[in-house]
């Protein structure tokens, strides 16, 4: 039996002998039973048992997930607006404290060096949430379009932790400590100071339920004490909630059609193609009137005016085999190339074989058949709106 | 659940079990450990010629896809189709239901260099 390359998404970075990072989780995944795997760098678990399990948990009760290895920035001072403004592709000046944001971050050439979630906690203080893979990209980048704007940047990933706790019956549990948390609205955020820890809770999240992802402070040993008692009695909670590992996060994320880093967008892969025109702002202001530009807006502005070549497709395959990353898509009744495949599973919740993939412009209408070339045979499918699945409206 | 003594192990993670010139193979409880949950399996039909090396079938899992070799020629004389219907098979009972197909070889001789139990729980684990 052999495995293909994304059985092991982080291969690259086993081949190199550095130690892998570990979260302030680390210990209590292992005690879990986890299956820890190297993910980017990271030693991360990928399911505690069964990632079907896992995926069913959460959409039907809930569960949690330990993303600590999401990088995690802090930007003050004075222009940090301004200075988010320039990097990110959505409008910053606009939101408010209290409010987070889905953003990219852009090359040049319009290309997606992250995307992220940036956080505003006061008029000059922001948080912003990256993928781990991107984290000392990033930081490099950032210090390099700086031009002598005036703020404090600090990497917090380090001294905190983040838990993902998502699913339908998440907000009753929370409930039951707290009112305020379950009146945040989506993308919504609190701060909430526990044993003299100022924890971040938002209702964000990366599964398609309803939820929160929560920042903790990790700086010393009281905060990790509290954090792993947390954790440990979220674990014992029985039915209603349950660890879960990278491998359901991957499958929910893809029912939920939300993008991932090295899938649907890279730094070869524009926004707009990627279906996130919501994330892109091409009228930026600071506020006071004066237009801001992005990096990259030059590039998207032009991509715009010359009309996509092709963009990302939900696609559901007959029979139940999986596409996979780097599948050719046929043009039907030909063996032209018409697209390629970005991530497909059998999906758990829906029980269909379901994929996405970036298609020529003129066979992305709902409703195209096309084939997937599945190495030995073709396998046909057709083109399908996204989300494959939507929170309340089980298929 | 331990591994079973009556089977050999190739180094793909296949093993096999020998009845006269019958040859039952499946993939070991390491191999669908590191699958995780098999959502599909699709086997060379009844009748195929495969030889020693060639694959025999492909197994899915919610994360990737693998291919499943032969360690003989021979020729495929019945697939599990119980594992076909329900491929959870493979996760739950490795070594027993989740078995995948059955060849008629000419030859046993070259299954006699594969690993035995100990040799294959020394280099993964065993459990």
């Amino acid at each position: 039996m052999t495995t293909d390359a994304s059985a092991t998404p982080a291969a690259a970075a086993a081949a190199t002998s550095a130690p892998l990072l570990e979260t302030p989780l680390h210990d209590l995944h292992v005690d879990l039973g986890a299956k820890m795997v190297d993910f980017t760098g990271w030693h991360m678990p990928l399911h505690y048992g069964s990632i079907v399990d896992e995926h069913h948990q959460i959409r039907q009760r809930g569960g949690f997930f330990d993303v600590s290895h999401m990088g995690r920035f802090e930007f003050s001072g004075r222009d940090a607006a301004r200075f988010l403004e320039r990097v990110c592709t959505r409008a910053i000046h606009d939101m408010q404290p209290g409010q987070a944001r889905y953003s990219l971050v852009c090359n040049e050439q319009g290309g997606c060096r992250d995307d992220v979630l940036v956080y505003r906690i006061a008029e000059a203080e922001f948080l912003m949430v990256c993928n781990a893979a991107n984290r000392a990209k990033l930081i490099e980048h950032f210090a390099a379009v700086r031009e002598g704007m005036v703020f404090r940047f600090e990497d917090i990933t380090m001294r905190t932790a983040m838990v993902a706790v998502q699913g339908p019956q998440v907000m009753d549990l929370i409930r039951r400590h707290s009112t305020e948390i379950p009146s945040l609205k989506r993308y919504r955020f609190c701060r909430k100071n526990l044993l003299g820890l100022e924890m971040t809770i938002s209702r964000t999240g990366y599964t398609g339920e309803d939820g929160v992802e929560i920042i903790f402070p990790t700086g010393n040993a009281i905060a990790r004490t509290v954090l792993r008692r947390g954790m440990s009695e979220l674990a014992q909670l029985g039915e209603a909630m349950k660890p879960a590992g990278l491998g359901a996060r991957d499958s929910l994320r893809l029912e939920a059609s939300m993008a991932l880093y090295g899938h649907e967008i890279t730094e070869d892969i524009d926004p707009l193609s990627a279906c996130l025109d919501f994330a892109v702002t091409l009228t930026k202001g600071d506020g006071d009137g004066a237009p801001v530009r992005f990096i990259g807006q030059d590039a998207l502005e032009r991509i715009r005016r010359d009309g996509l070549r092709r963009r990302l497709v939900g696609l559901e395959l007959d029979g139940r085999r999986a596409a996979r990353q780097g599948m050719a898509i046929i043009r039907p009744g030909g063996n032209d190339h018409a697209g390629i495949i970005t991530s497909g599973c059998l999906s758990p919740t829906l029980d269909r074989s379901i994929a996405m993939g970036f298609i020529d412009v003129a066979l992305s209408e709902p409703g195209t058949p096309v084939s997937i070339d599945l190495g030995r045979r073709q396998e046909s499918a057709r083109v399908v709106t996204m989300p494959f699945y939507r929170a309340g409206a089980r298929a | 659940m331990s591994t079973p003594s009556d089977c050999r192990f190739t180094e793909s993670h296949e093993w096999v079990r020998t009845d006269g010139d019958i040859v039952t193979l499946g993939i070991t409880r390491f191999a669908a450990d590191e699958l995780t949950d098999v959502t599909y399996v699709e086997l060379r039909p009844a009748g195929t010629t495969v030889g020693a090396g060639d694959p025999i079938g492909e197994v899915e899992s919610v994360k990737t896809t693998s291919d499943v070799y032969a360690p003989v020629s021979g020729t495929v004389v019945e697939i599990n189709d119980a594992v076909v219907r329900d491929p959870s098979l493979v996760n739950s009972d490795p070594y027993g239901a989740g078995w995948l197909v059955r060849l008629r070889t000419g030859s046993t001789a070259p299954l006699e260099g594969l690993m035995d139990r100990s040799a294959y729980d020394a280099r993964y684990g065993g459990s």
